[in-house]
């Protein structure tokens, strides 16, 4: 036998005993700050933060599945959320465009504040709607609506009142182009978009959160339906819309992780265990229980 | 709201858009609710009327008569008002219907659900939900004018208009429900219990009988009550069939008019709004409202515990 | 030999011919069921058979447009088709926006309490009420209460009352089967409720409302006790007054409050004739009505399976 046993130790005994989940450090609450690092690697500090998630509580009637949450978003990079099933990590996606109101008897504590404006998005006098106009979302499987393709990308102009046909079809090829989909569909933008092939709905998908040119785009684990020819093009994709849109991912897959994020928060059990940037994460995590998890010891 | 200060970095969110998108809402809603609300005011207004107009028909009668009295003659000068002999003629349709519904019912769900091709299956239950679609009127023509006269060559004294034939075919009519209903049941018995008995070498009838059937007893007992609600609320097959003269009788043979049956005949008369005639019916109304509502209210729980079972 | 001492239950032979009685038994039952079925089906055939060749001497051109008559060959259906025509125009009018609404408020709007409780136990009651009753309650409450008498809009509105739960059911069940990705998307692009309704669920289960409509309609279109009871006359010689007149507005609304005659009504009538020569006006009648009946049921199986091949989820 290999020996194994002295570095596995107990991966559930060491979480539970775990102090609370690590704060970051004093300065993060300030739109720029930067994360203390360790200054021997080449790093990225986070020069500017396009959300603070703060002492964030979630709670579905009784149980609460998300803990005093605090994490900052960086501006224009690509944050990833990783963790084992049902540690939270959907859960705590979703608060961000507040898709949990559409359930009854659910309620968020703490605060996201949005940059620049300083509003906070779980906050009770924030209107989801206002919310989900501002930050779009990918969801884990595809769900184009059963209309035309031009018709998936215009909905979300449409609902904001732009009636301009030139207009709308100047934005939908911006977001098909965006989206690295406008040279397939170009010539069939009448088309049902249900005829695209799978990885080709969810670039729609993402073409369709682009149109209405989203302050964070969510991804909610994008490509766990998708075959590895069309995972690639996506993960592909996400690494180039940081340029334009701040990204939260959320995937079940590390080395996806490791591709395309710059920040990586790892939870467990609606608890942040680790956050930092992705490289230290993958290659020295400080934690124990994230190497555990990094290196496939549990979840 | 520290919003309002803050400058706007997406020029696309128009608030004031919103705040007309969000009345919008609101007054759909309220119009929806009160579309939902028909429902309730339906039933509401169902109960007043019955209620009210029997109420002054039990100023005039007691219930004592009404319910010990074996004649049934509002119209007559000589008036009785014992609503047993319509309970009696409403009971015994019922009961023929049921001889017919019942097996030949539970017989062709155990056959669609157990031993036909999922073809087969999808092909019978629309045309055989067409019996269950056929005018009323047309049904008690039938009775009148096929089931009858074939009865007849049967039984030589059998009168023109009876009960038997009207049973039979209200019977005939609500087969298509009971199957469909018993179906239900019998497809929501899980697959791993009729495996269960395969493996021990039952055959597939020995499987249906023994173990699909008590597995979905609370769905068929919801199928053979929902179907009895349906046959004592039938109306115009026993009005054409079974004749509408009041006669306190089990016979099938013989004809008897239905609490149903009464209604109808009084209201092809002219009868003047708050006469005793008139309340009459409202009060025969009642007696059917109730019956075929404790009926419904067993029918119903029993399916939710079939659904709910497994 | 080792057999004389088994049981006889575990006896090779006697298991082989158990096993083949058992194995008859299942053949038995399978033709049972196939007769019995196909013996409803055949009903079914025959009944319209039964109407078609007693009525034979009566279809033509002339059964549609004349009225009734004291003389059986003359009598005919105008009154009743175009009765039945004006009914089935309100009960549809009021029945299905009411029915889709309420129906859109329980899958879309409704929050999990118990006031929506007891509005889902009264759709499922109504359902299960007598069709008398209704007539009952439309005599007590449509013709008295709100003066709405013997009219076409009463008994517009009595089958509107009686197919309500039958469009309700049927809309509910298209709207649940828009999957929650659908809802979802919209949602997350900042689409409001009634957005989301109207842009998506609505018409992705388009199919099934249709469905629903075209089956409660069938239902009320021979529904014949409630209209009794509202007291609809019989011998009516004359037609409701035209909904489209010659002088502005064009458009009139007096045939609503007209007296009436319905096909079920006209039928019944001519059945229930001691003359026994109204018997095949009474199976023409029936036979017209059975056929709008199937043909209706008929296009909503076509529409439900044609929808259901379209969007695949």
């Amino acid at each position: 036998m290999i020996d194994t046993t002295s570095t596995r130790g107990t991966p559930e005994s060491t979480l539970r005993n775990e102090e609370p989940a690590r704060q970051p450090p004093a300065g993060v609450a300030a739109p720029r700050v930067s994360i203390a690092v360790d200054d021997t690697r080449q790093s990225r500090a986070i020069t500017s933060v396009k959300a603070q998630v703060e002492n964030l509580n979630f709670y579905y009637g009784q149980n609460r599945a998300l803990k005093n949450l605090s994490i900052p978003i960086a501006d224009k990079q690509v944050t990833a959320l990783i963790g084992p099933s049902g540690c939270g990590k959907s859960t705590f996606l979703r608060c961000f465009n507040r898709m949990h109101d559409l359930q009854p008897d659910t309620r968020y504590e703490g605060s996201i504040t949005l940059h620049p404006d300083n509003i906070n998005l779980v906050g009770s006098g924030i209107d989801p709607i206002e919310v989900r106009m501002r930050i779009g979302m990918v969801f884990q499987k595809p769900n184009p609506f059963p209309k035309t393709i031009f018709e998936n990308v215009a909905y979300g102009l449409r609902l904001r009142g732009v009636r301009n046909r030139a207009t709308l079809a100047e934005e939908v090829e911006k977001a098909l182009r965006g989206a690295a989909l406008w040279d397939e569909v170009k010539d069939r933008l009448q088309d049902s978009a249900l005829a695209l092939s799978g990885g080709q709905m969810q670039r729609l998908c993402i073409a369709r959160a682009l149109a209405t040119t989203p302050e964070i785009l969510l991804f909610d684990e994008p490509t766990s339906a998708l075959d590895p020819i069309a995972t690639a093009k996506i993960e592909e994709l996400i690494s180039t819309l940081r340029d334009q849109v701040t990204v939260l991912i959320v995937t079940h897959n590390m080395q996806q992780a490791a591709r395309v994020s710059d920040y990586t928060a790892f939870m467990y059990l609606g608890e942040l265990i680790e956050f930092d940037e992705a490289a230290k994460i993958f290659t020295n995590p400080s934690k124990k229980a994230t190497e555990d998890y990094i290196t496939g010891r549990y979840g | 709201m520290a919003s309002t200060a803050a400058t706007k970095s997406n020029d696309l969110v128009s608030r004031s858009g919103l705040r007309y998108r969000k009345i919008r809402d609101r007054i759909v809603e309220t119009f929806l609710l009160a579309a939902g609300l028909v429902a309730v005011f339906t039933t509401l207004a169902i109960v007043v009327i019955l209620l009210t107009e029997s109420a002054a028909f039990f100023d005039h009668v007691s219930l004592k008569d009404f319910l010990t009295d074996t004649m049934w003659t509002p119209l007559f000068a000589d008036a009785h008002y014992g609503i047993l002999p319509l309970v009696a003629g409403t009971l015994t349709t019922t009961i023929v219907a049921l001889i017919v519904a019942v097996p030949v019912g539970t017989i062709i769900a155990i056959y669609l659900s157990e031993f036909a091709s999922h073809r087969l299956r999808e092909t019978v239950k629309p045309i055989l939900e067409l019996l269950g679609a056929v005018p009323t009127v047309v049904y008690g023509y039938f009775a009148l004018t096929a089931v009858t006269p074939l009865l007849q060559m049967l039984m030589p004294e059998l009168p023109g208009f009876n009960m038997l034939s009207a049973g039979l075919v209200i019977g005939l009519m609500i087969v298509p429900y009971v199957a469909s209903v018993s179906e239900d049941a019998m497809r929501a018995v899980p697959r791993y219990m009729r495996e269960g008995s395969y493996a021990m070498g039952a055959t597939r009838l020995q499987t249906a009988l023994r173990v699909v059937v008590p597995g979905a007893f609370s769905g068929l007992a919801a199928a053979f009550i929902l179907g009895i609600s349906r046959a004592v609320g039938e109306t115009m097959v026993v009005a054409i069939a079974a004749g509408m003269q009041p006669n306190f009788t089990f016979d099938p043979r013989e004809q008897a008019a239905t609490i149903t049956a009464y209604i109808v005949q009084v209201s092809l008369g002219d009868l003047p709004h708050g006469s005793i005639g008139y309340q009459s019916i409202f009060a025969a109304g009642l007696v059917l409202m109730l019956i075929t509502l404790i009926f419904n209210v067993i029918g119903f729980s029993l399916t939710r515990k079939f659904r709910e079972a497994y | 030999m080792a057999t004389a001492n088994v049981p006889d239950y575990l006896n090779p032979d006697s298991i082989r011919t158990g096993l083949s009685r058992r194995k008859m038994l299942d053949q038995v039952f399978v033709i049972v069921g196939l007769v019995l079925m196909f013996a409803c089906l055949g009903i079914l055939a025959v009944l319209f058979m039964n109407l078609v060749l007693d009525g034979s001497e009566r279809f033509g051109w002339d059964f549609f447009t004349n009225f009734p008559s004291r003389r059986a060959e003359r009598a005919g259906i105008l009154g009743a088709w175009v009765g039945t025509s004006l009914i089935m125009l309100v009960t549809a009018f009021c029945a299905v926006p009411v029915g889709v609404a309420a129906a859109i408020y329980l899958e879309e709007y409704a929050p999990k309490n118990w006031f929506t409780a007891i509005i889902e136990i009264n759709v499922t009651n109504l359902a299960g009420v007598p069709s008398i009753v209704y007539g009952l309650l439309a005599l007590g409450l449509f013709v008295y209460q709100f003066g709405l008498g013997q009219s076409i809009a009463a008994a517009g509105l009595t089958l509107a009352l009686l197919i309500l739960p039958i469009v309700i059911v049927a809309t509910r069940e298209s709207i649940r089967a828009v999957p929650k990705s659908i809802r979802e998307a919209a949602y997350g692009l900042g689409a409001t409720r009634w957005e989301v309704t109207k842009d998506h669920v609505l018409p992705y289960s388009t199919g099934g409302i249709l469905t629903g409509m075209i089956l409660g309609l069938s239902r009320a279109i021979g529904e014949t006790a409630p209209i009794i009871t509202i007291g609809a006359l019989s011998f009516i010689a004359f037609l409701p007054s035209s909904p489209i007149t010659s002088e502005f507005p064009f458009i009139s609304f007096q045939w609503l409050s007209d007296p009436f005659t319905a096909m079920p009504i006209q039928m019944f009538n001519w059945v229930s004739r001691p003359d026994q020569a109204f018997q095949a006006n009474a199976a023409a009648a029936g036979a017209i009505l059975l056929g709008m009946t199937l043909l209706m049921n008929a296009v909503a199986i076509w529409i439900r399976y044609r929808f259901r091949k379209k969007i695949n989820w």
